[in-house]
């Protein structure tokens, strides 16, 4: 379907909550259109188009809340499912951490995150923009799997305490995987971008084809504790456990990485290396988000880590009154402040260490330490007086991103990319890293 | 619906923790609502409309899904009910192939014109593709069933319990856990149900009604003392039943050094032991990292198999298909094709099985309208067999499909997920303590926890929820900080013994992961308890 106006989403809202009889009532309204190709073994897969819409229709009386969705906007369908959603608030149980939706909120100027252009990509686009990548792939005599995917959607709410919102927003993502013909050499590449226009599946392709020849031949190292370079790729899975893990609740609770004896936490302590700047902006112009989250709340800029001290955690608005604090909700995404040394100076001026790509199936071991088990992937490489001397086989390592924030050793110059395991675009730095904890080697390639 | 907009509506909060894998589809809707089928009729007419619609635009295949996805989340914690979510998902996909390659398209306007111009789009798209396609897509020939019905055989379904009960047995856990001294409890009740109808140009129109049930929690306890916290969660399994698993059953019940369950579930008495559990985990002795013999239970070892047999033999990675995200597979053709590939020992029989009664993966045809089968995949330690669907079926000389195709919903491109993959009892007549009484220095496993393995399925690192150390043929205590770190080939030449079909159980996953987009796949692996020889231990233990 198209995207819906900010006046015709104001107007169908507006109607749709004529019909509330409850003491309160928020609807979200949202809808997508988006496009995918896959390919691999250097020819098209699966690939396929999708066009969806949802309204969630939330009733409250006293802290009695039901919730119901409807993708039927004619005023009987939308007057029945209000009806239900009030039906199911005087059926539920009562919840004590209910709190009352939001009034009318001031949102910042919305940021650039929808890009017409992104929209209006056609499947005979996507398919042209994936033979480029096929050809890089066939002229190096490497076989290709890859993914491309471009969305356009729009979402918006409306409560009956005044309070209205609306976005849109676009996305393109790409990934690519090039393996030698005899399985012995892998390379990757990711970029996602809101504009079409700053995606290259040509360039993008040519790094990975770079990383799959040249990782070719890999030699066994001994597992142990080695200096790392993490390209942004392989940083950002890492990274986002540790800002995904910044709950207040669970920290106030005392089970939580942040927490500390007798019931305190970490907020306000020095955690990690004080080069280390972490936070959110939605108006950042290379990392454009919502100005306001799925509950109303305006998503300003938040300061989550300065100079290494835990500065701000994120609460639900139930915890935030509670505590009698702010409720600052969860980022859309994150920016970490870097140097200026490129990836090449980096490695220029590394001694002896390793540099990782990719790493791969990040799972939670400890919480207590934030501790995380996975692998590197997709090309790494010894390092031995500033060059880069042999690719070497793939190692299963055992880190916290606390203890790996806290043996920073450089930073370089921040670019966006786009987080293998969660999707999520983000802004952050090369990063070599200290003593980086690999507790045995794997013979995947 | 992104994950944390689910969180926020569900109000899970730190629930999340103990969710860190299931991604959530759907929107929520009212309990009570309509949650009858739509009729046959109906959905026979719409998949006709869009088979129609596809020939004449030139397609020379087509398969159509309806589909009716219906959830249902209660989420409590201590003594709240936080949520009660309902969420459906109700709409067509639309699969094709036109110049011999594959197009698809969704939509949720059911309408002819929707229809039509949704099943238009999918041909476009396959003609588009077909430009810069090497090789056309041969599919194997399946023959039409017909107007046919199947329907998971449930003993009470779990959507029509009153609410009621549902919260009153998850605070009657909670309240369980807290009695036992827990200071945190969460517990969850997921429920599934898949009205899905498939109409394909073979000559199929296949109803179906496939239900899931998976009741878990996680118990919390701190020494607010020394910070420390533990874990407990609940050694229950997702099955592929109805309520009926949420009646406890002595008959069920094996009971050891804690008790565990086959096909029904006392979730208050698990949590119960659960809250002195995790107390028990605190004062737990650090482990002293190096080789131990490992005796897995089923409630652990489910998962082990499941990232090292299951994903391994899917044929789509084997391939390349995967190759971008979840990665390629060890066992190449080269390996199968010799016959003689030693995958594990003498003991290590794996079976895959569509028709497993009770198990998650249990459907009477897939996706692509192939009927449900069951064939073996390691026989006596040897590679012999993948999992393959109807596009790569003639790669492996196979003259029909395994029925391995699914999709998550109706809005997604249905495609080669794990079929229910699960390691055969001994045939020696063999219990836990049989097993046990004969390791010198070991650990045993119960539950599962970390798991983490290599894109070509070789090198795996796995903890658990419960280990117990064992001497010369006796547990001695507890012990915690355990991970185990093997290389698939080398761990299942290690399995030295499987205990006997009295000990079989399954275990599962609600929400494995794969494909791009990302879609969630049940599945179920089964297994009796298990031993592996000499398997290297790591202690986990870090300070921040």
């Amino acid at each position: 379907m198209a995207i819906l106006s900010e006046d015709e989403c104001r107007a169908i809202l507006k109607k749709a909550l004529s019909y509330s009889k409850a003491n309160e009532c928020e609807i979200n309204f949202g809808g997508s259109d988006s496009g995918n190709i896959r390919y691999a073994r250097n020819t098209v897969s699966t690939s396929g188009a999708l066009s969806q819409t949802n309204m969630v229709i939330s009733s409250a009386f006293g802290k009695k809340l039901g919730v119901v969705t409807t993708n039927e906007y004619d005023d009987a369908s939308v007057e029945k499912a209000v009806r239900l959603s009030e039906e199911l608030a005087q059926l539920a149980p009562e919840n004590p951490e209910f709190v009352s939706f939001l009034g009318p909120q001031t949102y910042a100027p919305r940021s650039k995150t929808f890009v017409p252009e992104t929209a209006a990509v056609t499947p005979a686009q996507r398919t042209d923009m994936v033979d480029q990548s096929l050809k890089i792939a066939k002229d190096n005599k490497l076989i290709a799997a890859g993914f491309l995917q471009n969305s356009a959607g729009f979402s918006s709410m409306m409560n009956s305490h005044g309070l209205f919102a609306y976005n849109t927003s676009t996305d393109i993502n790409f990934s690519v995987t090039l393996r030698s013909e005899d399985g012995t050499g892998s390379g990757y590449s990711t970029k996602g971008y809101n504009d079409v226009s700053k995606l290259n599946t040509l360039a993008s392709t040519k790094i990975a084809a770079q990383k799959a020849a040249g990782s070719k031949g890999a030699k066994a190292i001994e597992p142990g504790k080695y200096t790392v370079i993490l390209e942004p790729a392989a940083g950002i899975v890492l990274l986002e456990q540790l800002y995904g893990g910044l709950d207040a609740r669970s920290a106030d609770e005392g089970r939580s990485f942040l927490s500390k004896p007798g019931g305190k936490t970490k907020l306000g302590e020095k955690m990690v290396d004080e080069r280390v700047n972490i936070y959110s902006d939605p108006s950042h112009p290379d990392l454009p988000t919502s100005s306001w989250t799925g509950d109303g709340r305006p998503q300003e800029k938040i300061t989550w880590i300065e100079k290494g001290v835990v500065k701000n955690l994120n609460y639900s608005r139930y915890w935030a009154q509670k505590q009698g604090v702010k409720a600052t909700p969860y980022p859309d995404s994150i920016i970490m402040d870097g140097g200026t040394a490129t990836l090449e100076e980096l490695i220029k001026g590394t001694e002896k260490g390793i540099l990782v790509t990719r790493l791969w199936y990040i799972r939670p071991v400890d919480p207590q330490t934030l501790l995380f088990t996975g692998l590197t992937r997709d090309g790494t490489f010894y390092i031995e007086n500033g060059q880069i001397k042999f690719p070497i086989k793939n190692l299963r390592f055992n880190e916290s991103p606390v203890i790996m924030l806290n043996n920073l050793d450089a930073l370089g110059k921040p670019e966006r990319t786009v987080s293998g395991e969660s999707s999520q675009n983000a802004l952050i730095p090369p990063m070599r890293i200290r003593d980086f904890t690999f507790t045995s080697l794997s013979d995947a390639v | 619906m992104k994950r944390k907009d689910f969180l926020y509506l569900t109000g899970m909060g730190i629930s999340a923790s103990m969710l860190s894998r299931i991604p959530v589809f759907g929107s929520p809707v009212l309990p009570g609502h309509d949650m009858s089928p739509v009729d046959v009729a109906l959905k026979k007419r719409m998949a006709d409309v869009a088979l129609n619609a596809a020939r004449s635009k030139g397609a020379t295949y087509t398969d159509v899904r309806i589909g009716r996805y219906l959830n249902q989340f209660v989420v409590t914690r201590e003594n709240k009910v936080e949520n009660i979510v309902d969420t459906q998902s109700y709409g067509m996909g639309i699969r094709v192939i036109a110049n011999g390659c594959w197009g698809f398209a969704a939509t949720d306007k059911l309408d002819n014109d929707s229809i039509a111009k949704a099943t238009e789009l999918a041909v476009s798209i396959a003609k588009e593709n077909a430009r810069i396609q090497t090789d056309p897509v041969q599919l194997i020939a399946q023959k039409g069933h017909g107007e046919v019905t199947w329907k998971t055989p449930i003993e009470r379904n779990a959507f029509e319990v009153p609410m009621k009960e549902k919260t009153d047995l998850l605070l009657s856990v909670n309240d369980a856990a807290m009695k036992g001294g827990a200071n945190y409890v969460n517990s969850i009740l997921f429920l599934v149900n898949e009205q899905k109808y498939f109409a394909s140009t073979d000559g199929s129109y296949i109803d179906q009604d496939i239900h899931r049930i998976w009741p878990t929690f996680a118990v919390t306890k701190i020494d607010s003392k020394s910070g420390k916290f533990e874990t407990r969660q609940s050694l229950s399994a997702p099955r592929g039943m109805g309520y009926e698993y949420m009646i406890p059953r002595e008959s069920d019940k094996i009971k050891g050094v804690t008790t565990l369950y086959r096909d029904r579930y006392d979730m208050i008495e698990d949590a119960r032991a659960a809250a002195t559990q995790a107390e028990q985990k605190l004062k737990a002795k650090s482990v002293e990292a190096g080789k131990y013999d490992l005796v897995l239970d089923p409630s652990h070892l489910w998962l082990t198999i499941h990232e090292s047999v299951g994903h391994p033999t899917e044929l789509d990675r084997v391939l390349g298909y995967e190759a971008n995200f979840a990665g390629t597979s060890f066992l190449t053709l080269d390996k199968w094709q010799s016959g003689k590939f030693n995958f594990g020992s003498k003991n290590v029989n794996i079976v895959a099985d569509k028709t497993q009664p009770g198990s998650l993966g249990a459907v009477g045809y897939d996706d692509e309208g192939v009927e449900a089968k069951k064939w073996d995949v390691i026989k006596d330690g040897v590679l012999v067999n993948y999992q393959a669907i109807r596009d790569q079926a003639h790669i492996i000389g196979l003259k029909e499909s395994q029925g391995c195709c699914y999709s998550q919903s109706w809005q997604d491109v249905q495609f080669q997920r794990m079929a229910n993959i699960s390691l055969q009892p001994g045939k020696t007549p063999m219990g836990l303590n049989d097993m046990i009484k004969n390791v010198e220095k070991g650990i045993y496993i119960i539950g599962d926890s970390s798991f983490s393995i290599d894109q070509q399925r070789y090198n795996f690192q796995f903890s658990g929820q419960l280990y117990y150390e064992i001497k010369n043929g006796k547990i001695v205590g507890m012990l915690n900080d355990v991970a185990y770190q093997s290389n698939t080939q080398e761990f299942w030449n290690s399995c030295a013994a499987v205990c006997d079909q009295h000990d079989y159980r399954l275990g599962g996953s609600f929400f494995d992961g794969k494909g791009q987009p990302m879609q969630a796949s049940a599945v179920s692996h089964g297994s009796s308890t298990a031993l592996f020889k000499g398997v290297n231990v790591i202690n986990t233990a870090r300070k921040i």
